[in-house]
């Protein structure tokens, strides 16, 4: 009989930006067995919410992931929005839709620069970030924010998209579609990524199921589930798109059905943009007086798959109970099928696949200097700071 | 005596090649951080980094394991990397011509590196260690094979001379190896080799960073991570040296011709660094299965069109 050994990966390890730990029990190269612990990242945000005001949470769910940071002030709004039963208008469904959409193709993006990295292979790693640049200097030129919008509110968005920002995103958009040509084809023709991918953490059909794995790893193994599709909310029945799916399971198909949806969002975009032409500009907000006594559950679709917010009011201006589910709780279970029997090259690539996120978020009050002790920029300069490059970006484009 | 100290120790052994090896991983390092739209580091960065390592990191051994075997590894590594520089290089610079045979003596010499690395990561008793060991030791099992059939190629091509000095002169005389079909077969298959023996990707699954945290260096640190570096600068400018002394007809280092030289030596490293940065890391049974099968079968090809003088 062999002796098993562990190879650990986690707390901290450069296959993961986040501290979490997986146990690989590896028999030589083989993977026998995988135990995993996540929880080094708890910062209690279902009990803060309940001493927060419904505008405030807003901006602490934002701040669960620095990735999907609109996903779940879409899902808390969705939620709270069926407790008062709000209707709104159908600017504010299209600026929700531009902001998700966006945010899902800065991730992925993120994601394919990530897979490279993981795989050794650093020019896509970089490629892909440099590409992403453009998506996130429109979400400054539009919300005036890189990451963390701030956009979402009941009944509402915060900032309008104004009509004549439409022509400057519209550019930046082609522009971006023709880099993003040349990304996809360079993945999706690489005979070594093949190699590498094709084959690799093979999901089934029924383990998906089994699992309840949701997002782009489910649709890699041809479950189409989109909440966008499934449960409409904001601007998607009223624009075009399709589910991409893929059949194989694999690591390449994870990778191939979220290039391919990047090209979906654009679309989407495109047709909110439109949409946005024929809406009365300002009209993004409906008056909310009170949330009223109730339980309203919201769903949206993060780059990584379901989010799930269930609020509980009792009338006061704070929720009772505030539950959330993020899609990686689920899918990070599915490493019992698709790492176990593999090897250590391809287990890690498989851990990687599922584009899980645990949750964290970093801030910054000061700098300072480590020689002099010196301090550099305060809090408040340093949004200065910020705040004029988002008037530069601005300028550039013509925008005031 | 003395003569054949300053070989080792001054030139072209020791400094030299480590000062210009290290130069040459810089320039591997900036045209990466070019092609990856970064800034890249600094021309000195590579004396920074040895320094740093040398004199102000700690060194710290691992609890469990075999330090004497942890710690004189990379000073045989060190030796062996040198002692290939020197022999590499003296009929390169034509100071020396070698004897007969040295040739396979450079070979062996060019292996010491990579065992010592294997034998140094099994004896830090680190499980990620010894899966980057594992891992290395297969890689060297499967590039070696086919990097003395590379040799056999070339000597067979020199008209079956065994030293390096007659195979860089059999050039000069009449024309490179590497002008005809066989000569172009054995560059690729002796570049592969090359990119694996540095262990650059797609080749460097022995430290494969993302996979198992530097593998087989996880527990070096300090001084001997510092001869580990330093031996990896005199296997950067070793490596590419043979290779344009077996098949790009060596050094002339008469006048203009000295540029000619540093552009041969450059070139065979800008191609190991396009390599590397459009590739990603092959898993082990594929880098043993493309040398063992598809590198031995050109290589063989190679050896045989080289018999009837193509």
């Amino acid at each position: 009989m062999s002796k098993k050994f562990l190879i650990p990966i986690g707390p901290y390890h450069p296959l993961q930006e986040e501290p979490e730990l997986f146990k690989l029990y590896c028999d030589g190269e083989i993977v026998r067995d995988i135990k995993w612990e996540t929880g080094y990242n708890h910062r209690g945000i279902e009990k803060l919410s309940e001493s927060k005001t419904y505008d405030q949470v807003f901006f602490l769910v934002e701040r669960i992931c620095g990735i999907c940071s609109t996903s779940h002030p879409f899902a808390f709004a969705n939620a709270v929005e069926e407790i008062a039963a709000v209707e709104i208008t159908d600017r504010t469904k299209y600026i929700r839709s531009i902001i998700g959409e966006l945010e899902r193709i800065h991730s992925h993006l993120l994601w394919v620069g990530l897979a490279g990295h993981f795989l050794g292979y650093n020019t896509v790693f970089m490629w892909a970030w440099k590409y992403r640049e453009p998506i996130l200097d429109l979400f400054e030129m539009i919300t005036g924010n890189r990451n963390s919008y701030a956009m979402f509110k009941v009944g509402g968005v915060r900032r309008d998209i104004e009509n004549r920002m439409i022509e400057p995103v519209t550019k930046i958009l082609d522009d971006f579609k023709k880099k993003n040509d040349l990304l996809t084809g360079a993945v999706m023709d690489d005979p070594v990524i093949h190699a590498r991918t094709k084959g690799v953490g093979v999901l089934s059909r029924q383990d998906i199921i089994d699992y309840a794995a949701v997002g782009p790893t489910a649709r890699a193994s041809g479950v189409a589930i989109d909440v966008r599709r499934d449960d409409p909310y904001a601007a998607y029945p009223l624009v075009n798109w399709k589910v991409i799916t893929a059949e194989e399971g694999d690591v390449f198909a994870k990778a191939e059905v979220r290039l391919l949806e990047m090209y979906e969002s654009i679309s989407i975009i495109e047709q909110c943009l439109q949409g946005l032409r024929k809406e009365k500009e300002g009209d993004i907000q409906v008056k909310v007086n009170e949330i009223p006594e109730g339980i309203g559950t919201g769903r949206a679709e993060a780059p990584r798959g379901e989010v799930f917010h269930c609020v509980f009011s009792d009338g006061s201006n704070s929720p009772l109970r505030h539950k959330i589910r993020a899609p990686s709780y689920s899918n990070i279970a599915t490493f019992k099928k698709s790492c176990i029997g593999q090897t250590i090259s391809d287990a890690t690539i498989s851990l990687a696949a599922v584009d899980p996120c645990y949750c964290c978020t970093e801030r910054l009050a000061a700098v300072y200097d480590s020689g002099s002790g010196r301090k550099l920029y305060n809090a408040r300069e340093l949004i200065g700071l910020s705040a004029d490059r988002t008037s530069e970006l601005r300028n550039k484009n013509d925008l005031k | 005596m003395a003569v054949y100290l300053f070989y080792f120790l001054v030139f072209p052994g020791l400094i030299f090649a480590a000062v210009t090896g290290a130069f040459l991983s810089w320039f591997d390092r900036k045209i990466t951080a070019r092609v990856q739209f970064r800034k890249g580091p600094p021309l000195l960065q590579p004396f920074y980094d040895f320094f740093k390592l040398l004199l102000v990191k700690e060194t710290i051994l691992p609890k469990q394991g075999s330090p004497f075997i942890f710690l004189a590894a990379p000073v045989f590594a060190l030796f062996g990397a040198t002692m290939s520089a020197v022999f590499i290089l003296l009929p390169l610079f034509n100071i020396k011509s070698g004897f007969s045979g040295d040739l396979l003596v450079i070979f062996y010499l060019l292996t010491i590196p990579s065992f010592s690395y294997v034998a140094g990561s099994l004896a830090s008793g680190n499980p990620l260690a010894s899966v980057g060991g594992s891992r290395e030791m297969k890689l060297i099992i499967s590039y070696e094979m086919t990097f003395l059939l590379v040799i056999a190629g070339v000597i067979m091509k020199s008209s079956q001379n065994f030293d390096l000095y007659s195979v860089i002169s059999a050039q000069q005389v009449s024309s490179p190896f590497i002008g005809s079909i066989s000569g172009v077969l054995l560059f690729i298959v002796a570049v592969f080799c090359i990119q694996a023996k540095l262990g650059l990707v797609p080749f460097d699954m022995a430290e494969a960073e993302t996979e198992i945290n530097s593998g087989a260096f996880i527990e070096y640190s300090g001084v001997p991570y510092a001869l580990i570096k330093l031996t990896k600068y005199i296997m950067f400018l070793a490596l590419p040296a043979f290779l344009t002394g077996l098949l790009l007809n060596g050094f002339n280092l008469h006048g203009i011709n000295i540029l000619w030289a540093v552009l041969k030596l450059t070139g065979v490293v800008l191609l190991l660094t396009l390599i590397r940065n459009t590739n990603p890391r092959l898993k082990i049974k594929q880098a043993v299965s493309f040398f063992m099968i598809w590198m031995n079968l050109i290589a063989v090809i190679a050896i045989v069109l080289a018999y009837f003088g193509y």
